[in-house]
């Protein structure tokens, strides 16, 4: 099979020589699949400005001989116009869309990766919810099976009193275990919300300390387990 | 995999955009056959162009002096700025007939790849627009995700200011087909429409 076809969202893209580009896609059934795009950043080219990041496709690919695959025809599915146009969700979007591919696995399926992907860049189209960058960060690692302890202490099980957060030891302390940062138990119940089935009523909160602490938490948890920096915040700024 | 200076090349080479490790070695064989003088001659043209040519100190357009002849140009003291990614975009401007000022930002934003608003020439547009006076400000970044994030940022940055911001429209290329243009550029295009005088 040198052909095959794939929905996809792109999340990243390489410069490659004069005029072609290397894509990193978010497929449904093949995992992360990088590939070339011929000719693309010509302004005649005949995948016109498809074939850039945030795009969600319908693609099919050739088989390459290395770990590069030929992108051979692509149809829009989605392009999100509202966050195209607006900084705030631009950025927001190329952040979850740069976790997405650090935590992605070349050609590793992974079909629920690719469905939290979708919904997140969904509900930017839609709207500008404070907490969708936290919300997926925290729900992402979860999926990656990271998911931080938040109902008792991790070191003693206590479950009252927590007032701690420390990445290194994977979740809330209560104060006299106290190590990392202090948590407010405003922030804690909206970290607990996200990963305990209500991420409708988080994404509906307003701008407040307690949804700033929560993405500086996440954040920290973030380059914690990650080890890395998720720069397209710099947007944001 | 080869020793001593071939490999040196190979990797120098290698290090320039666009060019693999395979071009780079089809490069270096093709320069080992080259006539001895024929080498010299682009070894030397590399060197003079890092020795006379450097970035004007205000619009940092590629330039042999402090100021590049656009800046240097009383005429071009007019009230409108045009804002672009690289030198090759104010030669494409200059070719499509525009006599203002320019401001060359050296790339445009893409942090995942370490390009932040650190990386350009933004402190010294702001700087220039307080400096010198603007009327109008037209952003010509490219119609790429990289270039509308730094458009959108500059647009942001420059509100405070008070001046006219605009952005060039974008819409289909002359000389294209319809049929290959994507959903957001013929959305953009329908947009930016303008009446025809029959
Ligand atoms: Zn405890
Ligand atoms: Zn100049």
């Amino acid at each position: 099979m040198a052909h095959y076809r794939d929905s996809g969202v792109i999340v990243r893209t390489h410069k490659l020589g004069e005029a072609d580009r290397i894509l990193s896609v978010i497929t449904e059934n093949n995992g992360k699949v990088r590939a070339v795009a011929k000719g693309v950043r010509k302004t005649r080219s005949r995948y016109g400005g498809r074939l850039e990041p945030l795009r969600h496709l319908d693609l099919q690919f050739y088989k390459g001989r290395g770990d590069l695959d030929i992108v051979t025809q692509a149809e829009t599915r989605d392009h999100w116009p509202q966050i195209r146009d607006d900084l705030d969700r631009l950025g927001k979007a190329l952040t979850i869309a740069e976790a997405v591919d650090q935590v992605a696995q070349d050609k590793q399926p992974d079909i629920e990766l690719y469905r939290m992907l979708c919904g997140a860049l969904h509900t930017l189209h839609k709207g500008d919810p404070v907490l969708i960058v936290p919300a997926f960060l925290l729900k992402l690692l979860a999926h990656e099976g990271v998911a931080p302890a938040l109902d008792a202490c991790v070191l003693g099980g206590e479950r009252t009193d927590l007032e701690y957060f420390d990445p290194r030891n994977g979740g809330v302390l209560c104060a006299s275990h106290q190590r990392g940062t202090r948590i407010s138990s405003a922030a804690l119940e909206l970290m607990r919300a996200t990963l305990g089935g209500a991420l409708s009523t988080v994404l509906e909160v307003q701008q407040a300390t307690h949804t700033d602490e929560v993405a500086a938490i996440t954040h920290r948890l973030w380059e914690y387990h990650i080890d890395r920096r998720l720069r397209s915040t710099e947007l944001l700024k | 995999m080869y020793d001593g200076p071939v490999q040196d090349l190979i990797d120098e080479l290698g290090r320039l955009p666009g060019i693999g490790p395979k071009s780079a070695q089809r490069i270096t064989f093709y320069l080992l056959k080259l006539p001895k003088g024929d080498a010299q001659q682009l070894a030397s043209a590399i060197v003079e162009v890092k020795e006379r040519i450097g970035f004007c100190q205000k619009c940092w357009n590629i330039s042999e002096q402090d100021l590049c002849p656009i800046c240097s140009d009383p005429q071009r003291q007019t009230g409108s700025l045009c804002v672009v990614e690289e030198p090759k975009d104010v030669v494409a401007l200059e070719r499509a007939g525009f006599r203002g000022r320019y401001h060359v930002l050296q790339g445009a934003l893409n942090p995942m790849e370490g390009v932040g608003p650190e990386q350009l020439r933004i402190r010294e547009l702001l700087q220039r627009i307080r400096e010198e006076g603007v009327d109008e400000l037209i952003l010509c970044t490219n119609p790429n995700i990289e270039g509308e994030a730094t458009a959108m940022y500059l647009a942001r940055q420059l509100q405070p200011l008070g001046i006219t911001v605009t952005r060039i429209a974008s819409g289909l290329p002359v000389g294209g087909d319809l049929e290959y243009a994507d959903e957001l550029t013929l959305g953009r295009a329908l947009e930016g429409r303008r009446e025809l005088q029959g």
